[in-house]
């Protein structure tokens, strides 16, 4: 969708950005990451050509961008920046359809979709379409300068360090809702941040740029797993294994149809199949499969009768969708060694544990 | 913070309105205690017809310093003018120094006697804090609204009117404020060079000595500028629209 090739900025004497070679599927999000001044801006601003470059080319969707008018191709692209840069003198609403309007679409329609716009990112419409953006907090101006960028539905969206003024509490949920709202729309996104947590996040594929010259342009699970050299790894961060942990779900960890047991299984029964697996408990599910507690080897030494007699509560699951960040997480709260993992339902999916997750971790840089 | 703003100003305009009626109210006792307002009310038909002549003055310059100052002003506040602006904003700041009579004068050199050079002087004179303050206004816009709206798509002209203009409309409303009270003041200078206006009863009233004569002129010539101010104020205060203005 979108394709850098040898693209080249000098300024005066310096090199601001050096012979990056770039491509972005539709649909993804390409993060450009990289300490201050390493060019991150300045390859942004050439894609919408606020910057002509003074070498190399830019394709979006197959076509070169310097064949189009800049005034065009910026209707075309949604923008967004770390000032917001909402306008003063306009309301929200209007300052959402600025790009509408100048495209000359029906105002009516136009105003219905700013609406829809802002209840996506939780503003609700009566109380703030009509407000100007100087009666906002800066969180709220900044979920405007977002959707404002999306207003006129552009296949493409550049944003620089669009939530590096916020809090870090805030920032979490407004990057969420962002990745709501682009898996909802599916535009091709580049994304300039100098946050490894926030590329992490919410890349497709990260771009690492120093002084101009982009390093590795990898998946972010590849470029925590296997950084090119010295200077990625010092940056992505000593605890990049731990980084990784959010990257990977519950579901793709897990140990996948476990051994179960029922309230009226026979405690002989029980104790049979732990021995058979291994385990020195086991979980014991209801009859549509939910998660009741589980019985350990140990309590069952000497007892008799069923399952159900002997049973203790499980202090904690996590379901199947969540990611191992998480996972591991409670398992420290807990003090647990292992978690039992759940559909939306309750239903008993399977179990993970501490030595699985850090057996796999480990996997990846044996394989290499 | 906003409410506390707005609160403020509602509190500012209720109060200047307040001094303004008290200050009518004790011009109005003194007059007609002294015995000044008998004096001047001999002078009734001509108070009248100055006052038009003064606010014709007034509207007719003042109309002109505005047509032509705010596209100056933005003008020289274009960035593509290089150093160029910012050595000619400086020029028109020494502008200011020069004294009002000055202006007048070199203007009757000019254009003979009679309204037409005391317009001329007079727009010169209100011109200079329009231009001012619309350069200064447009210079303080924020760099990133300019890049934002550069950045999605707007051309030059959308930039200067959707943008710039609106965002720097507050400042230039003050600045058409200071020169109309400038304006106001000055105007019973033109008499001086022909022009009419209020000055006549004034400068007629420091000639004879006439008291009575010099009071129906200053008085009104007062109560003009108060009116023209608070009027002004008030316009800037409603018609600058509410997100651009601190006011409200
Ligand atoms: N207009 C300019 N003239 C000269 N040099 C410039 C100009 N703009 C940027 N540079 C230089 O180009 C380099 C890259 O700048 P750029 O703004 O792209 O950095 P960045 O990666 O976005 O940094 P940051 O994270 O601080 O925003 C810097 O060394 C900067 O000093
Ligand atoms: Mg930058």
């Amino acid at each position: 969708m979108i394709r850098l090739k040898n693209l080249t900025k000098i300024y005066g004497g310096i090199t601001a950005v050096d012979n990056v070679s770039i491509e972005v599927g539709a649909g993804e999000v390409c993060v450009l990451l990289g300490p201050s001044g390493c060019g991150k801006t300045t390859t942004m601003k050439m894609i919408n050509r606020l910057i002509e470059p003074s070498g190399g080319r830019i394709f979006i969707g197959g076509k070169d961008v310097t064949e189009v008018d800049p005034v065009q191709l910026r209707r075309s692209i949604g923008y967004v920046i770390q000032q917001i840069g909402l306008f003063p003198n306009k309301t929200v609403e209007d300052n959402i359809c600025v790009v509408p309007d100048m495209l000359g679409q029906d105002r009516k329609t136009s105003r219905k979709r700013a609406a829809e716009l802002l209840e996506m990112v939780n503003l609700e419409p009566a109380a703030y379409a009509k407000r100007y953006p100087k009666e906002l907090s800066g969180g709220q101006q900044q979920r405007v300068g977002v959707i404002r960028a999306l207003a006129a539905d552009p296949p493409v969206l550049l944003m620089d360090e669009p939530f590096g003024a916020i809090d870090p509490i805030n920032r979490e949920v407004i990057q969420d809702e962002f990745m709501k709202l682009q898996a909802a729309m599916k535009k091709t996104v580049i994304f300039v941040s100098h946050d490894i947590d926030e590329a992490v996040k919410m890349a497709s594929r990260i771009a690492i740029f120093r002084s101009g010259r982009l390093i590795q342009y990898d998946t972010p699970d590849n470029i925590l797993a296997h950084p090119v050299d010295s200077f990625v790894a010092d940056f992505v961060g000593h605890d990049r294994t731990l980084k990784r942990l959010r990257l990977i779900t519950v579901r793709d960890a897990m140990a996948t149809e476990p051994p179960r047991v029922t309230p009226d299984d026979d405690v002989d029964t029980a104790v049979a199949l732990m021995k058979r697996h291994g385990h020195v408990s086991v979980v014991m599910v209801g009859p549509q499969g939910k998660v009741l507690g589980f019985v350990r080897l140990e309590a069952l030494h000497g007892k008799r009768g069923r399952v159900g007699e002997h049973y203790e509560k499980l202090t904690s699951v996590v379901h199947v969708d969540d990611n191992l960040r998480n996972a591991v997480s409670q398992m420290f709260a807990n003090d647990q060694s292992w978690l039992a993992c759940v559909s939306t339902e309750g239903v008993y999916q399977g179990y993970i544990t501490q030595r699985s997750i850090t057996h796999l971790l480990g996997a990846t840089y044996r394989d290499r | 913070m906003v409410e506390a703003h707005r609160h403020q100003a509602r509190a500012l305009a209720a109060l200047w309105r307040v001094a303004t009626l008290a200050l009518v109210f004790t011009l109005g006792v003194w007059a007609s205690t002294s015995g000044t307002l008998g004096a001047m009310m001999q002078y009734r038909e001509d108070i009248a017809f100055l006052t038009v002549q003064h606010l014709e003055l007034v509207a007719i310059s003042g109309g002109i310093a505005i047509a032509t100052g705010i596209p100056i002003g933005i003008l020289l506040a274009r960035r593509s003018l290089g150093l160029f602006g910012p050595v000619l904003t400086q020029l028109i700041n020494l502008g200011t120094t020069v004294p009002t009579l000055a202006i007048l004068a070199l203007a009757m050199t000019v254009l003979g006697l009679g309204a037409p050079p005391a317009i001329f002087g007079l727009a010169v004179l209100t011109l200079l804090p329009i231009v001012l303050n619309t350069v200064a206004g447009l210079r303080a816009v924020p760099p990133a609204l300019i890049e934002a709206a550069r950045g999605m798509g707007m051309t030059n002209l959308q930039i200067l009117l959707q943008v710039e203009i609106p965002n720097a409309l507050f400042v230039i409303a003050a600045g058409i404020r200071t020169a109309l009270a400038i304006n106001v003041g000055t105007v019973p200078l033109a008499f001086l060079i022909g022009g009419g206006g209020l000055g006549e009863l004034i400068f007629t009233g420091i000639d004879l000595m006439d008291t009575g004569l010099l009071l129906a002129g200053a008085i009104p010539t007062a109560l003009l500028a108060v009116a023209v101010d608070f009027i002004a104020g008030q316009l800037q205060f409603w018609l600058v629209p509410r997100g651009v203005n601190p006011l409200r």
